[in-house]
């Protein structure tokens, strides 16, 4: 282990490997979070529609599209949709009733898992690295993964997007109010069930769009949404509930834990991964950014 | 005087049904199995400041709850303009006319006090309607603040947001929940002020208030609640020039 460690390729591509996984969950965590906070429901089927979503992006890709952006993007607004009706039609009947939503949401992402095996069968299929970064960068001495740096920046631009969008835009503005207080909200007149529809499709367009862009990385396979839900509820629960740096930060932090957690110690990865939530959730309830109780 | 009348009865009475701007007609509410509302009927008219008294647990913030939709009454109906909107969303019912300033401010404190004021504006089909602008005249103090966050000002500046928050939404009703809970009698006195002018300026307004003095200096009628039913309805000169009958009802000597 010391060895590794003193191994500066060894820490170089690790280090590049838990910034891309930080990048991905980010594009994860930051829709998850957000419906956390505004609608109080720990949406299980998020996962789901990140795997959804790579294997859309196989399809789509098989299909013609012409590279892996315009997939992305395809695959995002149509996990976007499905969300949208997803809330609309089934959350939306329960409002009030957190803990049937929830339920709900658990149900349908076992349904999602059992379509996705027999829509595409069990074996991983991987996505290609788009051609344009496939050749890897050469710096000093050191060889990078192009793609992952584009991953990194990726989720930094989606970062800086939605950081405009929720802190800078009077529809942000509704969106922290209802996070804030929910029945004053509704009693200031702002439109909380529009806001639920927008966030939602938000978050599953994003995740959706997050399981295409990691296809490269993680592929597309049986079991991918519940190896990422774990990690997505881990960064909400470090980051705390409704806030976009606590997601961005806590993102990248777990993305090195688990990173290197399983490089170093693989027996004790999970160890690593839950050991800092549990030490949050202990000393600090609301997250390192939260301002709410989940 | 009119002392554990029918409820109703002297709003009924006083005038007609043409300028009523809000009414709760039979009122019936509850939290759970605890009944919390027996039968409560009010009027409020144009132009006038209604002042909604009782002790602790009389049931006055389950009124304003009732009015805005934050709780569903069970029985009876409660009317704005003529229209129905019990059991409609608190959404649509703030959007129909009603502002709430709530007991405790409940301003949102991560968003800046612009943000705050920015989130509640709907200016739709009113001539001279309030803006951003406006209140900050009414308040010059919110102006000083605009960038910080909400939850940094202090309890009276919390209380001028909470009511510019409510106006920004140009409502034909304004509910005014313990405006002045908490607050020093000099920003007491001053939350007073703001509500003669609004008043003035001709808005209709609910008005639950602890303090005796400021709700009967600004009330043009008076209702009194005791454990959820209505004792007495009628103008605030009557409750004025009768200390003795008004501490039996509201606990105060």
């Amino acid at each position: 282990m010391l060895a590794q460690l003193s191994n500066s390729n060894f820490l170089v591509i690790q280090t590049l490997n838990s910034l891309s996984l930080g990048g991905l969950l980010f594009l994860l965590a930051a829709g998850f979070s957000l419906i956390f906070g505004l609608m109080r429901i720990a949406n299980l089927t998020h996962g789901s529609l990140f795997m959804l979503g790579a294997y859309i992006g196989v399809s789509l890709l098989e299909a013609g599209v012409p590279n892996l952006w315009l997939a992305a993007l395809a695959g995002g607004v149509a996990t976007a949709v499905l969300g949208g009706l997803f809330e609309r039609l089934v959350l939306r009947s329960l409002a009030g009733n957190s803990q049937g939503q929830v339920l709900v949401t658990l149900g349908v992402s076992f349904i999602v898992a059992d379509l996705c095996l027999m829509l595409w069968g069990g074996d991983p299929l991987p996505i290609q690295t788009p051609e344009s970064v496939r050749s890897p960068l050469r710096v000093a001495g050191f060889t990078f993964p192009a793609y992952r740096l584009v991953v990194v920046a990726l989720a930094i631009v989606v970062a800086i997007g939605l950081y405009v969008l929720i802190e800078r835009t009077r529809l942000g503005a509704m969106i922290r109010a209802g996070v804030d207080d929910m029945p004053m909200a509704r009693a200031v007149g702002i439109p909380v069930s529009r806001l639920f529809t927008i966030v939602f499709c938000l978050g599953a367009g994003l995740a959706g769009a997050g399981g295409i862009i990691g296809g490269p990385i993680l592929s597309a396979y049986p079991g991918l949404d519940a190896d990422m839900l774990p990690l997505a509820l881990i960064v909400v629960i470090l980051g705390g509930v409704g806030s976009l740096a606590g997601a961005f930060i806590g993102s990248f932090l777990i993305g090195f834990v688990y990173t290197f957690g399983s490089a170093l110690v693989p027996d004790l990865a999970y160890v690593i991964l839950f050991l800092p939530m549990i030490l949050v959730i202990a000393f600090r309830p609301t997250g390192l950014f939260g301002r709410m109780g989940a | 005087m009119v002392i554990e009348s029918a409820p109703g009865a002297a709003a009924l009475s006083a005038g007609g049904d043409a300028d009523v701007l809000l009414r709760l007609d039979r009122v019936d509410a509850f939290y759970g199995d605890s009944h919390v509302l027996h039968a409560v009927s009010l009027a409020l008219r144009e132009r006038r400041v209604l002042a909604l008294l009782g002790r602790n647990g009389a049931g006055k913030t389950t009124c304003m709850n009732a009015i805005i939709g934050f709780l569903s009454p069970r029985g009876g109906r409660i009317t704005l303009g003529g229209t129905r909107i019990e059991g409609r969303s608190p959404e649509a019912i703030a959007r129909m006319g009603v502002g709430l300033v709530p007991q405790g401010r409940r301003i949102f404190p991560s968003l800046s006090v612009r943000e705050n004021l920015e989130v509640a504006a709907r200016s739709a089909g009113v001539s001279d309607p309030w803006t951003r602008e406006r209140v900050n005249e009414l308040f010059p103090r919110l102006r000083e603040r605009e960038r910080q966050a909400a939850g940094s000002l202090s309890g009276g500046e919390q209380q001028m947001l909470a009511i510019g928050r409510a106006l920004m939404g140009n409502p034909r009703v304004l509910l005014l929940d313990e405006p002045s809970e908490g607050l020093a009698p000099l920003i007491v006195a001053e939350v007073g002020r703001t509500i003669a002018a609004l008043k003035a300026q001709g808005l209709a307004i609910v008005l639950v208030e602890q303090n005796l003095r400021l709700a009967l200096d600004l009330a043009d009628d008076v209702v009194i609640l005791n454990t959820g039913r209505v004792v007495f309805d009628g103008p605030a000169s009557d409750v004025r020039d009768n200390d003795a009958w008004v501490s039996h009802h509201l606990g105060v000597t």
